[in-house]
């Protein structure tokens, strides 16, 4: 189905004109860097000027380099049929698995895209999945993208996303330099000036050049002497195009035959003079000009070489050039996830002030620390979990599965005491285990200290970058920003910012956020966007799951009877019942008791000690007395919660 | 203007023709024109008085394409001969790369070439440049005169070549020599490229 690369076809066969210098400079970068340099990379020229070639030349290229990647070449004809009979076999996921899995994906032709809109859709969704994936997509097309008619404008903008670049017609130098290769490739040996003869033709494209070199090879063969530059002229039928245009005045008397290669002479002649004057070594420096140039960088150390006569080390120079210009990518790169502002400044493109962009990038990179992290005090484990909370332990779990794409954003909304901020926590904890994960998690005072140090240090601004490389936002006490606007103001930005980038954002606060006074109506309504999970009073359960924790982490036995006591005890946030173990902890330290339900009975209830009067408390209270109502069935489901009424079910029993 | 613009990558000549009045420059221009490809050639440019004589200078541009890379260009000047056109010799002397000394090889218009050689001197200098710094070559036309009108080359090259440049015999009108003279120029002024010295 995929065509293979011809072998014929790499960069040491192309020959490289001032018309496609371009367009193999960016083809070889994509070779050596696939899917980071230009991407994707979007060639395109008449038919017959060496799109395939440097097509095929880029996917040997890169294979060489990287022999593990996967490389696709394939026309757009190819990938079409490839595609419908993957749709008539029922196997369009699979057809698509396999291109999104490729590392560089090479097609041809693109233009025959037009009028087929299943195939537009279809490459845009791949182009995409590609690019987002890293993976590098050449194309070439006989026009640019905004010329392929009926193309969707999204393809186009993909298209022109990366690279647009053109190969124009070859120069004559280059149709010398082409001619020579071929016929040395042919074992062809020609006179001196029919090749060159036949690079003065301008032929639309290479194909016709080849043409001409064939006829001149076949006339060769038949004839028994080798051709001279005037019998190529005849064979390939070059009118004269000099001497028909002289001047009135001049000339007119001069025999043609004579003085019609005077230019050509001429021009050969200056040819080799600056060959010889244009050192290789200004060559190579002026190459590498070009190029960084081109990237974008300051070339100004390359051209001074230029300006010496003879330097020393001229390739020693331009490889500590490239190796500074490497650096500062390494360096832009590293500022650019930390501050994409300052990844912008001038100095990462400079090379002759690696100082300054070390020092400017360290000054990042110091500013950038990361933010808070969650506190590892509350890992997700130790979380009782109950019915009063089911639902925000459910969306926590949704979240730790996929941040930012399900609930974005997860308000936690309760009472004090109920556990939010370790279910924030322990959320952050989780979402840190990710690869590249940076969880940023505080408390809105400290998010608020932390804004007012950073304006009075004039450094708001890597304040907000160190914020924004988060890949997650947890902010505790969300109620904390009432009237502080600036705060907001910032909020609103960064919680803009992170949405975009599906980074998830969680937020704790006492109650629904609507009801929060002093927030701005658009931070409400954001807050409202996502999922606003209510944390109720503890349950029975989810108290006596609270309570054996509390009991473990004070190294105090948790029988089951002093649980159940405790546990039937109304307490109406987990806080409360850290308290309650305290109470009765303390007491048994100052009675040297154990701790048992009796002695916690006694502590809480006020009960004195066995004998002391046996009184009891009077009213409805039967903690301890009552079998827990649970009674250790687990499952909601299997709780029977709204008992029929009494006098219902006698009427039941009598029927 | 400087001659190699390696950033652009383009070389531009600018090759004047010097000489005294009617010896044959704008004759030289006018050949090359003719055999000269359309498409590399400009415009030229002359500016004559109604008897054919160069009233300001005559511009022939020449493209001859990428060689080395380089987007190659050539532009010839002429300047006018007579004596009372010097401002006009001055100006487009202004940054030339090489200059192309066309002396008449009549006997009789001898005192005319020493007096354009030494005005040439004149003007380089007034452009701060020494004559022995730039690339000169002799042209030494009307070359088919009958032989007893002209003086022979070696003749006008101990009369005036004598810095000892290159020197052609010519004979513009018809072409011989002019290619000649101009492939010397430009040898001389290209091998400035690998002194590394741009003008």
């Amino acid at each position: 189905m995929t065509s293979t690369l011809n072998p014929k076809f790499t960069f040491e066969t192309f020959v490289v004109g001032a018309a496609n210098r371009l367009a193999v400079t960016a083809g070889r970068t994509v070779a050596e860097n696939p899917g980071s340099a230009y991407n994707p990379l979007f060639i395109y020229s008449g038919s017959g000027l060496g799109k395939t070639h440097l097509l095929m030349a880029v996917g040997h290229s890169a294979k060489a380099l990287a022999p593990q990647l996967n490389i696709e070449y394939l026309t757009l004809d190819e990938y079409v049929e490839a595609f419908h009979a993957a749709i008539a076999a029922g196997q369009g996921d699979a057809f698509r698995r396999r291109f999104q899995n490729v590392d560089a994906l090479l097609v041809d032709d693109v233009q025959f895209l037009t009028n087929r809109k299943e195939m537009q859709a279809e490459l845009l969704r791949l182009t995409e999945a590609l690019q987002q994936a890293g993976h590098q997509i050449v194309l070439t097309s006989d026009r640019p993208p905004a010329e392929i008619a009926d193309l969707d404008e999204r393809l186009i903008s993909r298209f022109s996303g990366g690279l647009v670049v053109d190969m124009g017609i070859p120069d004559y130098e280059t149709r010398v330099a082409i001619l020579r290769r071929k016929a040395e490739e042919r074992g062809a040996r020609f006179q001196p000036g029919v090749l060159e003869t036949a690079a003065g033709v301008e032929f639309p494209n290479v194909r016709e050049l080849m043409g001409a070199l064939n006829r001149l090879v076949a006339f060769q063969a038949v004839n028994d002497a080798p051709l001279t530059a005037e019998a190529a002229r005849q064979v390939l039928g070059v009118v004269e195009a000099g001497v028909t245009a002289a001047s009135p005045t001049a000339a007119s008397s001069t025999a043609a035959s004579s003085t019609g290669d005077e230019f050509s002479q001429f021009l050969t002649d200056v040819t080799t003079t600056v060959g010889k004057a244009v050192e290789a070594w200004r060559a190579r420096v002026a190459e590498a000009v070009l190029r960084w140039e081109g990237e974008g960088y300051r070339t100004a150390r390359l051209e001074k070489l230029l300006d010496q006569d003879n330097p020393a080390a001229v390739d020693e120079a331009i490889a500590a050039y490239i190796h500074d210009v490497e650096r500062l990518r390494a360096l832009e790169a590293e500022v650019q996830a930390l501050d994409p502002q300052a990844a912008g400044e001038k100095v990462f493109r400079d090379p002759e002030r690696m100082a300054e962009a070390e020092a400017a990038a360290a000054k990042v990179r110091d500013g950038a620390a990361p933010p808070p992290a969650p506190s590892g005090a509350f890992p997700l484990d130790s979380y009782a979990a109950g019915a009063s909370n089911d639902v925000a332990l459910s969306a926590a779990r949704a979240v730790i599965a996929a941040p930012g794409k399900k609930y974005n954003p997860l308000v936690l909304a309760g009472k004090s005491g109920l556990g939010k901020t370790h279910l924030l926590n322990a959320i952050g904890l989780e979402l840190m285990k990710k690869k590249g994960a940076v969880v940023a998690c505080l408390s809105t005072q400290a998010f608020v200290d932390e804004l007012i140090a950073a304006i009075d240090g004039n450094r708001v601004d890597w304040w907000r970058a160190r914020y924004r490389r988060a890949t997650a936002l947890l902010l505790d006490d969300i109620q904390l920003l009432a009237g502080k606007d600036r705060t907001q103001e910032e909020l609103f930005n960064l919680f803009n910012h992170l949405m975009d980038g599906d980074r998830q954002l969680i937020f704790t606060a006492p109650a629904h956020p609507n009801t929060l006074q002093g927030l701005e109506e658009r931070i409400v309504s954001r807050l409202e966007g996502g999922l606003v999970a209510e944390i109720g009073d503890p349950d029975r359960e989810l108290r006596r799951t609270a309570l054996e924790r509390i009991l473990t982490q004070q190294k105090l036995k948790a029988e089951p009877a002093l649980l159940d006591y405790l546990a039937d005890r109304p307490a109406d946030s987990v806080r409360s019942l850290t308290g309650l173990v305290q109470r009765v902890a303390d007491a048994a330290a100052a009675q040297d008791q154990p701790v048992s339900a009796g002695l916690a009975r006694e502590i809480l209830e006020g009960q004195p000690p066995a004998g002391s009067g046996g009184r009891r408390t009077t009213g409805l209270r039967t903690s301890g007395l009552v079998v827990s109502s649970a009674g250790g069935v687990r499952s909601r489901e299997k709780m029977v919660w709204d008992w029929p009424s009494a006098s219902d079910r006698l009427i039941e029993d009598l029927r | 203007m400087s001659l190699v613009n390696f950033t652009t990558r383009e070389i531009t000549c600018k090759i004047v023709y010097y000489g005294p009045g009617r010896s044959g420059k704008t004759t030289n221009l006018h050949y090359v024109y003719g055999r000269v490809p359309e498409s590399r050639r400009g415009r030229m440019v002359s500016l004559a008085t109604q008897t054919d004589r160069t009233l300001f200078f005559d511009f022939l541009p020449i493209d001859l394409g990428q060689i080395s890379g380089f987007a190659t260009r050539f532009q010839l000047y002429t300047v006018p001969g007579q004596v009372y056109y010097n401002a006009t010799r001055r100006l487009v002397l202004q940054g030339a790369d090489g200059v192309v000394f066309v002396g008449d090889s009549q006997a009789r218009q001898l005192d005319e070439n020493v007096e354009s050689l030494q005005n040439l001197q004149s003007n380089l200098l007034e452009h701060g440049i020494d004559v022995r710094t730039v690339p000169v070559v002799m042209q030494y036309n009307k070359q088919d005169l009958p032989r007893e009108l002209i003086l022979t080359p070696a003749e006008l090259d101990d009369a005036l070549n004598f810095r000892g440049v290159p020197s052609f015999a010519a004979d513009a009108l018809h072409g011989q020599g002019v290619f000649e003279t101009l492939k010397a120029i430009s040898e001389l002024v290209l091998k400035r490229l690998a002194a590394g010295s741009p003008a």
